[in-house]
């Protein structure tokens, strides 16, 4: 994996941010955004959708925010508390930080700690059902000594203590209109979910669920030249081909988000010459997961579960073999284009914890994994499939419903194929795999298939609770409704320790080592196969500026900056 | 025949309840999760605990009845309300989608517009032309008309509008630049230059679903009309001397409608519930993407409201064809 | 029609099917349908004996090919031939559409002249069609998904298994139109002079609908066919398309045609082949139902 491409598209994306002249507020008109995938609700509380939090991101906004580059950028607070500027205290069980001076509400009330207290207190509060609970897990209590200083005490160290009131997910609203929206009644506050009153450059004007919203400039937003425009419109609905056709050749539209096309489509379309295709890397990584577990149907309630081991993807040979036999170059070439880079780790940015020390998978190797297979006693039979004691190396691969997954499908089936394995493709509707109903056995949580592939990735930077996915007792398993995110079932007693001495080390260099160690770990057991480090795709017209494309945060943080360009 | 349409009315109540319970049944069956659009990075644990707060833990009995309350009992307060400026229906908790988290007939209403404007639209084209088209073709079977009707219907018919939707806006978005292909819902005909400015928008999502309805009907049409245009009726007419046009347009047409109105009755509910593909090619987002929406994010009170008012417009649209077909045809009798 | 051959009619039932192949023959259009639809099922299930290339298999170097010598008809974004995609996805789409059309036609016409005929089965039918109607299509197909893939792959195998459950599922959601429109015709039939003349003289009800109602409802229903031979093969692919039917990498002319239209503007020769090859079918089955109507009526045989 190589670590510099991903300095490299950031460095594109900032390239493209030109620094423009200062305007006046409101000075450009209106920009069009369009995101096929309309927003349903402006808070993000309620919802935890990726669509929501960016809509949402125009209006209310966190203490502290990711930039382009990952790093954090004081938003609403003055500056980020560290333990080397007392912020952060010696024993990592509190942070303190400090509001910028004379903020205001778009309402014109004063921003004070007390909001910033009632939003933890609107998350935790039982019954609401808040989609960012994990945002403020482990917090004891919120103080606020004076109207601009709010002190976060958590019951355990916390190493990483920017959860709370930092990044798209963990934005703060206001005490006064949210207060009576406590618990049980947030879903009934349709007002205040609609028409939030924030602190961001934008005001919600019209908001109608999953069609369209419209805002206004904020006219308390605290950089008085800023936002450039008056008005947004943002139109949802269509799918990918339509926005990114209503930017790049028509100019309907000024900026398009998650345009996941195949990259010749979107090659084509951006030689129209209206606008142009931008892309950054987060922590996304199409993978597949391998099934350690048997899954014949016959073992009734205990098919899937660790009581009965695969038949043969238990052989490391095979999971090796499996993993040599696909070219991740071309298939991400294929897929994804400039939008993609082929990796062999699970965990691959920021680079600090990227491993190199499995990047021999690049090549693919169809003679060498003939070759282990054959040296493990695996024998092709008539039929051209592997075989030992009985047992044929037949797979099902199962994965969501989308176009590249399914081209992905095909090309690893037929390498499958050339070392004698044989597949059975089988695509889920997306809404269905990646449900969690107990009673479908097509969701990719009950995984009754051999392998599956789909993305996952992690909020912010920090991966701690993302590598501790694959802790043992995070398995699904009927005992838990078949919850969890351990989809391999991957169960290794040093990997939970190392996993879990992760909670009390504090230092950045030494919790980089340990995530890459554990990185290596799942890799070198095969427990998955990551195939591809996907960016976030997006594309605006050329009659834009100011845009910097960011993964770590919403799209949409450096909106204010957004400008027109004649 | 008003008995029969009294009773009819009087036997669509129960009909209605039990094809509700059906619906309600259905979607609970079918596998989904209102979390599944809900990003992985979000644990298990806290997903749990909104689908919770959701209401989902509940009995599916005790779900039914608080759906039928709502909407049979609060929602109509809620119009009474609305129409009369009462207070009724204050602090009573309506039907809430799970999406969005407010009243799911709001969504419905504000999406009536669109639907009727694009959808409606479409339909009362496609039937306007299908008409002529099916009867002439009939008239002169086999002539050259008929041919070239037969064969662009036949073709429209067999591509489907996830095909042609993208075709014209290739052709007269991207390349000829005549029209935005992005539909604006807020737009508002106030005067004539909007009014126009609404055509332009409408024009090609009611130029592909058109094409769907004309090539459908225009078929019923033209093959009734040759079953009757050889009855004997029509010979005697003729000898009576009754004009060409009397004998075709009268007496053919009438008895030949009987098909027509039951394709045409089928497709009006259609019309409330949208034009799913289109709707979404053109970004329109009318009831149809609403519906497909909430079925892909399992939002169920608002896939069971939808589908239940379009359930209601099945029964009467029905009903309405029944009591057509003893109007076109008095010897059709009903006890 | 009027000649006299009544004395050789020893048999009357072979002459009358002799009579009707006859008029069939005379009918340029049906013939002509009759043909093409021959040739595509021809070319469709002989086809792949003399183009050996396998439709699944992926030359990487060869994707996004135009129509030339190798790949007469071109290739797709992975290279797999296009030719052989047509053809091998030809037998499904026409397996799919003929037998989900003739499910769906045959439960509509029984379901339609039951209800239009018995008085006392016209309330429950009709009101069975209206609650099928109301079913929402999506969450219906995957409740049958869910209740009988495992079943039924169990029982007949992953393929045949995956074939019966979408023909299953196409005919059972799709038969109401024709269902409502045969009702129409039969409730105004059943009032006419000859079927009271046929009643009078002491035909049972099974003669009066198989010889006076069936044959003249016959020409909405060859409507039906033909439209529901198109919808049949559209809806496999929106089907296939949503992960609710074939496996992903078996193709079918529906699926082609979604897979390439992404491709509208780039590679417009992908979208031409599945297109040209759904409307060639739906229009020879047109023709071809015309015809047959045309000959199954004794009022326009011999015309």
């Amino acid at each position: 994996m190589n670590p510099k491409k991903i300095f490299a598209a950031c460095a594109l994306s900032l390239a493209i941010a030109p620094a423009s002249a200062m305007a006046e507020r409101g000075s450009d008109g209106q920009v069009n955004i369009i995101y096929w995938q309309a927003p349903s609700i402006m808070n993000p509380y309620l919802s935890g959708g990726t669509k929501e939090l960016e809509a949402a991101s125009l209006v209310i906004e966190p203490l502290a925010r990711y930039d382009q580059d990952g790093n954090l950028t004081p938003w609403l607070a003055e500056s980020v508390p560290t333990v080397a500027n007392g912020g952060v205290s010696e024993d990592l069980m509190s942070i303190t930080w400090k509001l910028k001076s004379g903020l205001l509400w778009s309402d014109g009330s004063p921003v004070t700690s007390t909001d910033v207290k009632f939003s933890w207190e609107y998350c935790t509060a039982e019954g609401g059902g808040c989609s960012q609970a994990e945002k403020y897990l482990d917090i004891t209590d919120v103080e606020t000594p004076d109207e601009t200083t709010v002190v976060v005490r958590f019951a355990i160290p916390k190493p990483f203590p920017y959860n709370p009131f930092v990044g798209a997910q963990a934005p703060i609203i206001q005490k006064a209109q949210f207060e009576n929206c406590m618990g049980a009644k947030a879903p009934e506050c349709t007002d205040q979910n609609f028409y939030p009153i924030g602190t961001g450059p934008f005001a919600v004007t019209e908001f109608r669920p999953n069609d369209v919203i419209t805002l206004e400039a904020n006219d308390n937003y605290r950089d008085p030249s800023k936002p450039a425009f008056a008005k947004v419109l943002f139109k949802g609905g269509g799918d990918a081909n339509a926005a990114a056709r209503s930017v790049l050749e028509t100019g309907e539209f000024d900026y398009a988000w998650n345009l996941q096309l195949a990259p010749d489509v979107l090659a084509s379309m951006e030689a129209a010459g209206k606008g142009k295709v931008i892309s950054a890397f987060g922590t996304s990584v199409e993978r597949i997961m391998i099934n350690f577990t048997d899954i014949d149907p016959a073992l009734g309630d205990e098919r899937g579960t660790i009581a009965h081991p695969h038949p043969f993807l238990t052989d490391i040979n095979v999971r090796k073999a499996l993993s040599m036999a696909i070219d991740r170059v071309l298939l991400t070439e294929i897929g994804y284009g400039p939008a993609g880079i082929p990796t062999c780790n699970v965990l691959p940015a920021p680079a600090i914890y990227a491993s190199t020390a499995n990047d021999a998978c690049l090549t693919q190797d169809i003679a060498g994994a003939n070759e282990i297979l054959e040296n493990a006693g695996w024998v092709k039979g008539a039929d051209g499939v592997r075989a030992k004691d009985g047992v044929r190396l037949s797979i099902l691969y199962q994965t969501s419903t989308n176009a590249v997954r399914q081209d992905y499908q095909a090309l690893i089936k037929q390498w499958w194929s050339e070392i004698g394995v044989e597949t059975e493709l089988r695509n889920i509707n997306a809404s269905v795999f990646f449900g969690s109903d107990p009673g479908s056995p097509d969701t990719f949580q009950k995984f009754f298939a051999d392998v599956e592939m789909y993305t996952n990735n992690f909020d912010g930077t920090d991966p701690e609770s993302y590598m501790a996915n694959w802790q043992c007792d995070q398995r699904p398993r009927p005992e838990t409704q078949w919850q969890g995110n351990n989809m391999p079932r991957y169960c290794n007693d040093e990997y939970d320790k190392l996993s879990m001495s992760m909670a009390s080390v504090g230092g950045l260099e030494e919790r980089a080592a340990i995530a890459r160690q554990l990185n290596d770990m799942l890799m070198q057991d095969y427990a998955m196969l990551p195939l591809t480090h996907r960016g976030r795709v997006a594309a605006h017209s050329n009659r834009l500026g100011g845009v910097v494309m960011n993964t770590w945060d919403s799209e949409l943080w450096n909106v204010a900056d957004w400008t027109r360009i004649e | 025949m008003l008995t029969y349409t009294i009773r009819r009315l009087v036997l669509s109540i129960p009909t209605l309840l039990f094809i509700s319970l059906g619906i309600f049944l259905l979607l609970e069956l079918a596998p989904g999760d209102p979390m599944a659009q809900v990003p992985l990075t979000v644990p298990p644990e806290v997903k749990e605990r909104m689908r919770e707060a959701l209401g989902l833990g509940e009995p599916t009995h005790v779900r039914f009845w608080k759906w039928l309350v709502q909407f049979f009992w609060i929602e109509p307060q809620v119009f009474i309300d609305h129409v009369l400026g009462t207070g009724f229906s204050e602090g009573k908790l309506r039907i809430i989608s799970w999406q969005h988290r407010s009243p799911v007939m709001d969504v419905v209403v504000q999406r009536l517009p669109q639907t009727l404007w694009v959808v409606g639209t479409a339909y009362v084209v496609g039937v306007l032309i299908a008409l002529p088209i099916g009867i002439y073709s009939a008239y002169r079977q086999y002539s050259i008309f008929d041919q070239a009707g037969t064969f662009i219907t036949m073709i429209g018919y067999s591509i489907p509008p996830f095909f042609t939707g993208p075709l014209v806006i290739v052709v007269f978005s991207v390349q000829l630049g005549w029209f935005p292909f992005i539909y604006d819902t807020t737009h508002q005909v106030t005067d004539w230059d909007s009014f126009i400015v609404q055509l332009k928008q409408m024009i090609m999502p009611v130029m592909v679903l058109a094409l769907q309805t004309t090539a459908q009907i225009s078929r019923f049409m033209r093959a009734s009309m040759l079953d009757n245009l050889n009855q004997d009726y029509v010979r005697t007419a003729r000898a009576k001397g009754l004009s060409e046009a009397v004998v075709v347009m009268v007496h053919v047409l009438r008895n030949s409608m009987i098909p027509v109105v039951t394709v045409i009755a089928l497709g009006m509910p259609a019309i409330f519930g949208g034009a799913i593909i289109t709707e979404q090619v053109f970004s329109v987002n009318g009831i149809g993407a609403q519906l497909i929406g909430a079925i892909q994010a399992n939002d169920l009170p608002t896939v069971h409201t939808i589908t239940f008012i379009f359930a209601v417009l099945i029964v009467f649209a029905n009903l309405t064809a029944d009591i057509l077909y003893g109007l076109l045809d008095p010897r059709i009798r009903y006890e | 029609m009027n000649e006299t051959r009544a004395p050789q009619a020893s048999s009357p039932s072979r002459s009358q099917w002799a009579e009707i192949w006859h008029q069939f023959k005379m009918h340029r259009g049906a013939l002509l349908g009759a043909i093409i639809f021959v040739l595509i099922i021809g070319t469709v299930f002989i086809g792949p004996l003399l183009w050996t290339i396998d439709a699944t298999y992926i030359d990487i170097r060869a994707r996004n090919q135009s129509p030339g010598w190798t790949h007469p008809f071109g290739t797709d974004q992975l290279g797999r031939d296009t030719l052989a995609r047509m053809m091998v996805g030809g037998q499904t789409s026409i397996a799919v559409g003929l037998t989900a059309m003739l499910l769906a036609l045959s439960l509509g016409s029984v379901i339609g002249v039951l209800a239009g005929f018995f008085r006392r089965l016209d309330g429950p039918l009709m009101r069975l069609t209206d609650l099928f109607l109301s079913l929402p299509l999506l969450p219906l197909l995957l409740v049958m998904v869910l209740l009988f893939r495992e079943s039924l792959s169990s029982i007949f195998g992953p393929e045949s298994g995956i074939f019966i459950l979408i023909v299953v599922a196409i005919g059972i959601t799709s038969w109401m139109p024709t269902a409502r429109i045969v009702r129409g015709d039969v409730l105004a039939l059943k009032e006419r002079e000859f079927v009271l003349a046929a009643r009078s003289i002491g035909t049972t009800n099974l003669g009066l609908i198989s010889r006076h109602i069936l044959p003249n409802v016959l020409s909405p229903i060859m409507v039906s066919a033909t439209l529901g031979i198109a919808n049949a093969i559209i809806t496999e692919s929106a089907l296939s398309f949503l992960g609710l039917g074939f496996p992903p990498d078996f193709p079918t002319w529906g699926r082609l045609l979604i897979d390439a239209t992404v491709y509208l503007q780039d590679y417009p020769e992908r979208v031409f082949w599945p297109g040209l090859a759904i409307s060639l079918t739906v229009l020879s089955v047109n023709y071809l139902g015309d015809g047959l109507r045309d000959a199954l009526d004794p009022r326009i045989r011999g015309r």
